[in-house]
């Protein structure tokens, strides 16, 4: 993220994968999820169709055999900082190692038609901005990635789209979500603010439900 | 206004409205398990915060956990370290901060979202969390129940709260009869494969109808578990006289108690003429055994259809249809009866419950596996359906012919533990997902109901039930 003139700007290289329905196993498999940590999960993203061999967690991707058909693993998009898909990207598992993944490799936004919801809110969590465009403007923007420049600049403040100066496509996102990436907004701090709220809640619950709190 | 049962619960539940899209709602139960927690809990310490409300919380080990245990099996014990770092570590932590965990050690350890509903944590009206998307499960009994994230484990542990948006109303009807042989997971299967595996996202379904009323709790929660691969997080089933007679058997509530919470559980349902932002009727009399033949759980076609012929698939789906071929190794002109398969499991938070294994044993009984399967596992989802399942006997039927019988956990569902497929193994599975690489690295996943699964077990093929 950087600021050019006055707007807030994410840009760099577009990775593409063409397929739809890209579920939270693919991202990254379930052997990574056995990890305690919130880090370092940058080498295991797409780890089915990044390398030729199965890995384990630990070993890192240069032990690793490449497979040099797959997008990451060329030059330039090994550096890429944003993703375009189709439809349903991170359907499945509500793991959030899927955005760690895609954060600790350095995507910084996912452009698809449509997300899963777990994992549309996980990526607000950790700084990765999911857009959704319709599915002609995604078919245009295939075409667009195609043509060898595959680069594009998003503007967090115009929720606009650019490619080379040229202005492309605005989208649609909360704004209080947007905020959360922009700050670094750490949720439960924000919420604790409305404690005597949950606390008065909680009280009333106790009252009209006691059954819900009988086992505690 | 009138109100749809998930309107009913969002606002017994909202605290206050945030901003423009979100507001806070207060969460009654959060269940955890050792994979999506770690991380929760060391944001937790690094606040310097504790648990809002401790007995909130009911902890169980189920993804990593070895379902080749024995007696007297403990933590240490886990062969893989790396498994065995994350149980101990959901076991420092519920010991740290005081909360209830059914470690490995007891009966009552199993796939989270068997065990709740088993132990009478999940009580209608509720809203549950779990860092695990299958918490949808527990819609079954009218509850508010969602998958959630890791951040938001931690944020409901440190505030009792979740920030979340309002889903949009859509309720699917099931009306008629099943033909025999099929199951609430053919119904459920049939569903996704209409709708598609994002027809769900962005609304919470309520699924009714005449055949939802006649089914048990445990058909239910096998439909309601299975909402998330129609892309819907919520699942929900108006609770009824099945809900509250399940509820009466597991509960520790008392008997006043019980009628106290009964005379609001009955207000838990849809008024009449609520209206939805999408509406399903799909007769159900139509609908013949399903399964899976792709690496996406819409990929599904009757057990003696013939799998989509790309010639025949429009642009769209072609790209996705050609790769889920490939990597599933079929043929074009292939039925899923033409495949030979190599492993079967029965189990996973879709389908380990004890009538599950009734469904699958009594097409076993008196047969034997079939040669041609390599292993036919059988795991039950909790240690009580493993010990009602072996007071009825089924265990012996199932070693006898030939299948493993196994201690409870998520198993061969996704490949976390010790149960995988080798690679282009083909296996017949009773959970949930076919994703590429979900049960092994290059294994090949066909989802079906236990009763399917087990045949195919006796017979190393998909086979006509009738």
């Amino acid at each position: 993220m950087k600021i050019e003139g006055n707007e807030l700007i994410i840009s760099g290289v577009v990775a593409t994968i063409d397929r739809d329905n890209i579920d939270t196993d693919q991202i990254i498999p379930t052997e990574y999820l056995k990890s305690i940590k919130k880090f370092g999960f940058e080498d295991y993203l797409f780890d089915g169709w990044r390398y030729l061999d199965e890995g384990k967690l630990g070993i890192s991707k240069n032990d690793r055999e490449q497979n040099p058909d797959f997008i990451l693993n060329q030059v330039p998009y090994d550096k890429a900082t944003i993703l375009l898909t189709r439809d349903n990207f991170g359907c499945g598992s509500s793991r959030e190692h899927a955005v760690w993944a895609l954060r600790d490799f350095g995507i910084k936004i996912v452009i698809a038609s449509s997300f899963g919801d777990i994992f549309y809110n996980n990526c607000f969590k950790n700084g990765v901005l999911p857009i959704k465009l319709d599915k002609n403007k995604i078919e245009d923007l295939f075409q667009k990635m195609s043509d060898n420049s595959a680069d594009l600049s998003v503007s967090l403040d115009s929720k606009k789209i650019f490619q080379n100066e040229n202005e492309l496509y605005s989208f649609d996102v909360e704004e209080n979500l947007l905020e959360r990436i922009i700050y670094g907004l750490d949720d439960v701090d924000m919420t604790l603010k409305h404690k005597a709220k949950i606390l008065a809640f909680e009280q009333t619950r106790m009252k009209n439900t006691p059954w819900i709190f009988s086992n505690d | 206004m009138p109100k749809t049962l998930y309107d009913k619960l969002w606002e017994e539940h909202h605290i206050t409205t945030l901003d423009s899209s979100e507001s806070l709602l207060y969460i009654d139960r959060q269940y955890l398990h050792e994979v999506t927690s770690p991380q929760a809990f060391e944001g937790l310490s690094k606040k310097g915060l504790s648990p809002w409300r401790l007995n909130a919380n009911i902890a169980t080990p189920d993804h990593n956990v070895p379902t080749e245990r024995g007696e007297s099996f403990k933590t240490e014990n886990i062969k893989d370290e790396i498994s065995k770092i994350q149980v101990t570590e959901l076991d420092k932590n519920c010991n740290k901060f005081g909360i209830k965990q059914f470690d490995i050690t007891s009966i009552n350890q199993g796939i989270v979202h068997v065990i709740g509903p088993e132990l009478g944590y999940t009580l209608p009206g509720m809203t549950i969390v779990c860092g695990d998307s299958h918490t949808s499960t527990h819609g079954a009994f009218g509850c508010l129940a969602m998958g959630i994230g890791t951040s938001e484990v931690e944020h409901v542990l440190a505030t009792q709260t979740l920030k979340v948006s309002k889903l949009k109303n859509m309720r699917v009807k099931f009306n008629g009869e099943p033909q025999e042989g099929v199951t609430s997971k053919d119904i459920v299967l049939f569903l996704i494969r209409t709708i598609g595996t994002a027809g769900g996202n962005g609304h919470a379904i309520e699924f009714a109808g005449s055949y939802i009323e006649s089914i048990s709790m445990e058909a239910r929660m096998t439909i309601c578990n299975m909402s998330i691969e129609a892309g819907a997080k919520v699942g929900l089933i108006a609770p009824d006289a099945t809900t509250f007679n399940y509820v009466k058997d597991h509960s520790q509530l008392s008997e006043e108690e019980f009628e106290d919470a009964m005379s609001h559980w009955t207000s838990l349902v849809s008024d009449n003429d609520a209206s939805f932002d999408k509406e399903i009727e799909i007769d159900i009399s139509l609908i013949k055994p399903q399964v899976t033949w792709g690496t996406s759980p819409e990929m599904v076609v009757d057990f003696d259809q013939e799998i989509p012929n790309l010639d025949f698939v429009d642009g769209e789906n072609k790209r996705n249809y050609e790769l889920a071929k490939k990597y599933m190794g079929i043929e074009e002109n292939q039925k899923v009866t033409d495949l030979k398969f190599d492993r079967v499991f029965i189990g996973s938070c879709t389908n380990s419950r004890i009538e599950d294994l009734r469904d699958a044993a009594k097409v076993v009984d008196g047969k034997k596996v079939s040669e041609d399967i390599i292993e036919a596992i059988v795991v039950p989802g909790s240690g009580l359906v493993k010990e009602q399942a072996e007071s009825e006997g089924l265990n012996i039927i199932f070693e006898k012919a030939g299948f493993v019988w196994r201690d409870p956990g998520c198993s061969m569902c996704l490949g976390m533990n010790p149960d995988q497929l080798k690679p282009y193994e083909r296996c017949a599975s009773t959970s949930n997902r076919n994703f590429e690489g979900r049960q092994g690295n290059l294994g090949r996943t066909h989802l079906m109901s236990p009763l399917m699964a087990a045949l195919t077990a006796v017979n190393g093929r998909v086979v006509d039930p009738s």
